[in-house]
């Protein structure tokens, strides 16, 4: 049984004059306990939809969500969502502890041992240090690792993550990214993550899906086997990872500029 | 430009030694203009008798009740009504006819409902400072960002939980403002109330002075009712940055 | 057919509601009705004192001290907000006072207004005044500095004289403080004059209120509170209408900020 599956799924959402706008098309999908799988499409065709979606905060159209054999009706307890927005999805009024102390009590775990496993994850994600901070005085990629210690902290089985380095620059990005990965190995966590740089999802992932333009479907299905651990210059440097990248192009740009 | 800062001091000393010298000489009559160092005499033998103190406790037993009280019922209330259309479409009626009955008028439903006791100022309190924190409280809910609210869901919170940790939090700055607001009108109604019926607290006290004729007593009274009027703004600054550290030096503040 | 739905029909019917279970409740228990007039009492009162017309003349001698008062202040505090603004030096020396004398109520001004000027519609149009200066003063003061300086050298370089550019520049560009001011000094006036007459008059909305709850004739307080009411919101409408016609400019800025 997959962890995740997702049945003809539709969105639409009603416009303010009363017309509809079909965001998602037809999706159809699984996910098996422990992938790292990506989804990729142009700006606008729903991505964040469908992640909203299936972590239930939004109701679908038609179709079904199943995590765990179960049908999605509302939020599951095993699944938590990252938004495209990290910098809004925090805290203020908490520190950075506070914060990612927050995942660990939302599971409901007791005080002493929640602030242990608090400062064991902020040390993971490397902000050792920053522990009595508040999110308004670190770096948007600092930021962006709070958001994910404090995810990762509720110790999902199923990890969404929308568009998680958009608004990082490229080093910062990079240096996230092996950090994502080695975690990801570390805790086990299953990881549906939505990009629109095709090399990041080639790079992280073990299958990316090609979305099309609203209404979204699904166009095309790439495994990407490089062994892991993976390794950001020798990785990228393989032909295959070339070829991938620019068939994955290929696909986008035959409906036009991603 | 650093001697700059002093002439607002100085500029008032003069103002007071001007004053002084124009009730001693008489310019002005000195039983209405009594002179400031007179006002000042009595202004200390007054505290240190205990006179101005026990008033200005009586008065603020009753205000802070009433403000506290407002707070208790009208905090829970916006964040109802700033949540959920229904809710507030239920009392939007009832608070627009409300709201625009200036908060003395409410002085004499007061009397004659609770007569002369502390309830009375406490209910006049309550109500005129109960709109500047149910409609400030309202705004901050509305104004939270829906990537929170979700991020709340996202986390499994209850609605108790989502609405204890992260709306109360998320919407403090505004709930700050209108408890801010509120606490001048706070001050000012417990003076009109205690003016208008009362045999005790400091609106009282200045008012009997004026009508005894006990005009530097007056004076002194009013000097305590600025002075209280500061403190207590301080000390809701002090607050302020004790209940939201969070806050400090994010700029928004000064 | 968009008014029909936009129209507020659950609060209007829990206000009825309301009024209804007052109108019973109190014809129920006739003890009560000493507190609680039922609603029909108090309109039939209310109609009776606007025929009588007593009413109406409580009203207007109310709204002769408001506007005298309130207007007064506004100009006063606008002049003096807008000069303390400008010149550096003469709010450097002020500021002690200002900071000393605006944190106290301003009601403790009433005792020394009835010793300085006597009982009548000097003292309570003066206490109003006294009153509502604060926040348009202040919020002026905040206006005029706010204003970016590079648009009064502007002025300057084009040759303005200086009461244009008081006209043409820092008005205009103080106008949303001011305005804030104005609406709260707005609501403190309506609190001084009611609260003056209820003190020390002998005419007025807020002596008729307070008279009538001393005669136990709580229909007449209710209905004397439901015109004081209508006068609030009537004041406050008129203060938004002259508002958006004279920030005109404003609110299409900000919508344009805003797309
Ligand atoms: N709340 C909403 N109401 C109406 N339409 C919406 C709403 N949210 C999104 N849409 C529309 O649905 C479509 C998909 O939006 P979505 O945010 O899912 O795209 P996306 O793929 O995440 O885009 P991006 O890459 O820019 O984040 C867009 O055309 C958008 O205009
Ligand atoms: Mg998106």
């Amino acid at each position: 049984m997959s962890i995740l599956e997702v049945h003809a799924l539709s969105k639409s959402y009603r416009q303010a004059g009363g017309d509809t706008t079909l965001a998602i098309g037809n999706i159809t999908c699984q996910v098996e306990a422990g992938e790292f799988v990506s989804f990729v499409g142009p700006s606008g065709c729903g991505k964040t939809t469908l992640l909203m979606t299936i972590a239930g905060l939004l109701a679908p159209s038609s179709g079904r969500v199943i995590v765990n054999g179960k049908e999605v009706s509302g939020p599951p307890a095993n699944l938590v969502l990252l938004f495209q927005e990290y910098n809004k999805s925090l805290f203020a009024w908490r520190s950075v502890l506070g914060n990612v102390r927050f995942g660990v009590e939302a599971r409901g775990a007791a005080a002493p041992a929640a602030d242990a496993k608090a400062r064991k994850l902020i040390a993971l994600v490397g902000l050792k240090g920053f522990e009595s901070h508040y999110p308004w005085e670190l770096s948007g990629g600092m930021q962006q690792r709070v958001a994910i210690a404090r995810a990762l902290a509720y110790e999902p089985e199923v990890l969404l993550m929308d568009e998680p380095f958009g608004s990082l620059d490229a080093l910062t990005r990079l240096e996230l990214e092996d950090t994502l990965l080695r975690l990801w190995a570390e805790l086990k966590t299953t990881i549906l993550f939505i990009t629109h740089d095709i090399e990041e999802a080639i790079y992280l992932s073990d299958r990316i899906w090609v979305l099309s333009r609203r209404p979204s479907q699904i166009v095309q299905e790439i495994r990407s086997d490089f062994p892991r651990p993976r390794h950001q210059v020798t990785t990228r440097a393989e032909a295959r990872f070339m070829a991938l990248r620019n068939d994955i192009y290929r696909q986008i740009g035959n409906q036009g500029t991603p | 430009m650093r001697t700059g800062k002093l002439n607002g001091p100085l500029f008032l000393l003069a103002l007071l030694a001007l004053w002084e010298l124009a009730a001693q000489a008489e310019w002005v009559n000195a039983l209405i203009i009594p002179a400031p160092s007179k006002i000042g005499k009595l202004f200390f033998d007054l505290v240190l008798s205990g006179q101005i103190p026990m008033q200005i406790l009586v008065s603020m037993k009753r205000a802070l009740t009433g403000y506290l009280l407002a707070a208790a019922v009208f905090i829970p209330l916006g964040i109802f009504m700033g949540l959920s259309p229904t809710v507030y479409k239920f009392f939007e009626v009832i608070v627009e006819m409300l709201r625009p009955v200036p908060p003395p008028v409410v002085i004499p439903v007061a009397l004659l409902f609770f007569g002369l006791g502390d309830e009375m100022k406490i209910f006049v309190i309550f109500f005129s400072c109960a709109w500047p924190i149910l409609l400030n409280t309202i705004d901050g809910v509305r104004g939270i960002d829906w990537v929170l609210l979700n991020t709340a869901r996202t986390f499994g919170l209850s609605r108790a939980k989502t609405i204890l940790q992260v709306i109360l939090p998320a919407c403090s700055p505004q709930i700050i403002t209108g408890l801010r607001v509120s606490l001048p009108i706070m001050l000012i109604l417990v003076v009109i109330s205690e003016m208008v019926g009362s045999t005790d607290g400091i609106g009282y006290f200045v008012l009997d002075a004026q009508r005894r004729f006990k005009v530097a007593q007056m004076y002194a009274g009013m000097l305590a009712l600025a002075l209280l009027g500061y403190t207590l703004n301080q000390l809701f600054n002090l607050l302020q940055r004790w209940l939201m550290p969070w806050q400090r030096g994010r700029g928004e503040l000064e | 057919m968009n008014r029909w739905r936009a129209f507020n029909w659950l609060g209007w019917s829990s206000f009825a509601l309301l009024l209804l279970l007052w109108e019973l409740g109190s014809r129920a228990t006739p003890k009560l009705q000493l507190y609680f007039p039922p609603v029909s009492r108090i309109f039939a009162a209310l109609i009776d004192a606007l025929s009588a017309g007593s009413i109406v003349q409580h009203l207007l001698v109310t709204l002769v001290r408001f506007a005298e008062g309130f207007l007064l202040a506004a100009l006063l505090a606008v002049l003096f907000g807008v000069m303390l603004g400008y010149f550096r030096f003469l709010h450097g020396l002020l500021a002690t006072l200002i900071e000393l004398l605006r944190p106290m109520p301003s009601v403790a001004i009433i005792p020394v207004a009835i010793l300085l000027l006597g009982i009548g519609d000097g003292m309570i149009v003066s206490v109003t005044v006294y009153a509502s200066v604060w926040p348009i003063l202040v919020n002026t003061i905040d206006g005029v500095r706010n204003i970016d300086r590079t648009l009064i050298d502007t002025g300057r370089t084009f040759g303005l004289s200086r009461w244009r550019i008081l006209w043409q520049i820092i008005l205009p560009g103080a106008s949303p403080y001011i305005v804030t001011g104005l609406r709260i000094g707005l609501s403190i006036a309506l609190i001084l004059v009611t609260t003056a007459e209820m003190i020390a008059g002998s005419k007025g909305l807020g002596f008729f209120i307070l008279d009538e709850e001393r005669a136990m004739n709580s229909a007449n307080m209710y209905a004397g509170i439901v015109v004081v009411a209508l006068l609030g919101y009537g004041l406050n409408r008129l203060f938004l209408l002259i508002e958006t016609r004279a920030m005109k400019w404003r609110h299409g800025m900000m919508a344009r900020q805003a797309a």
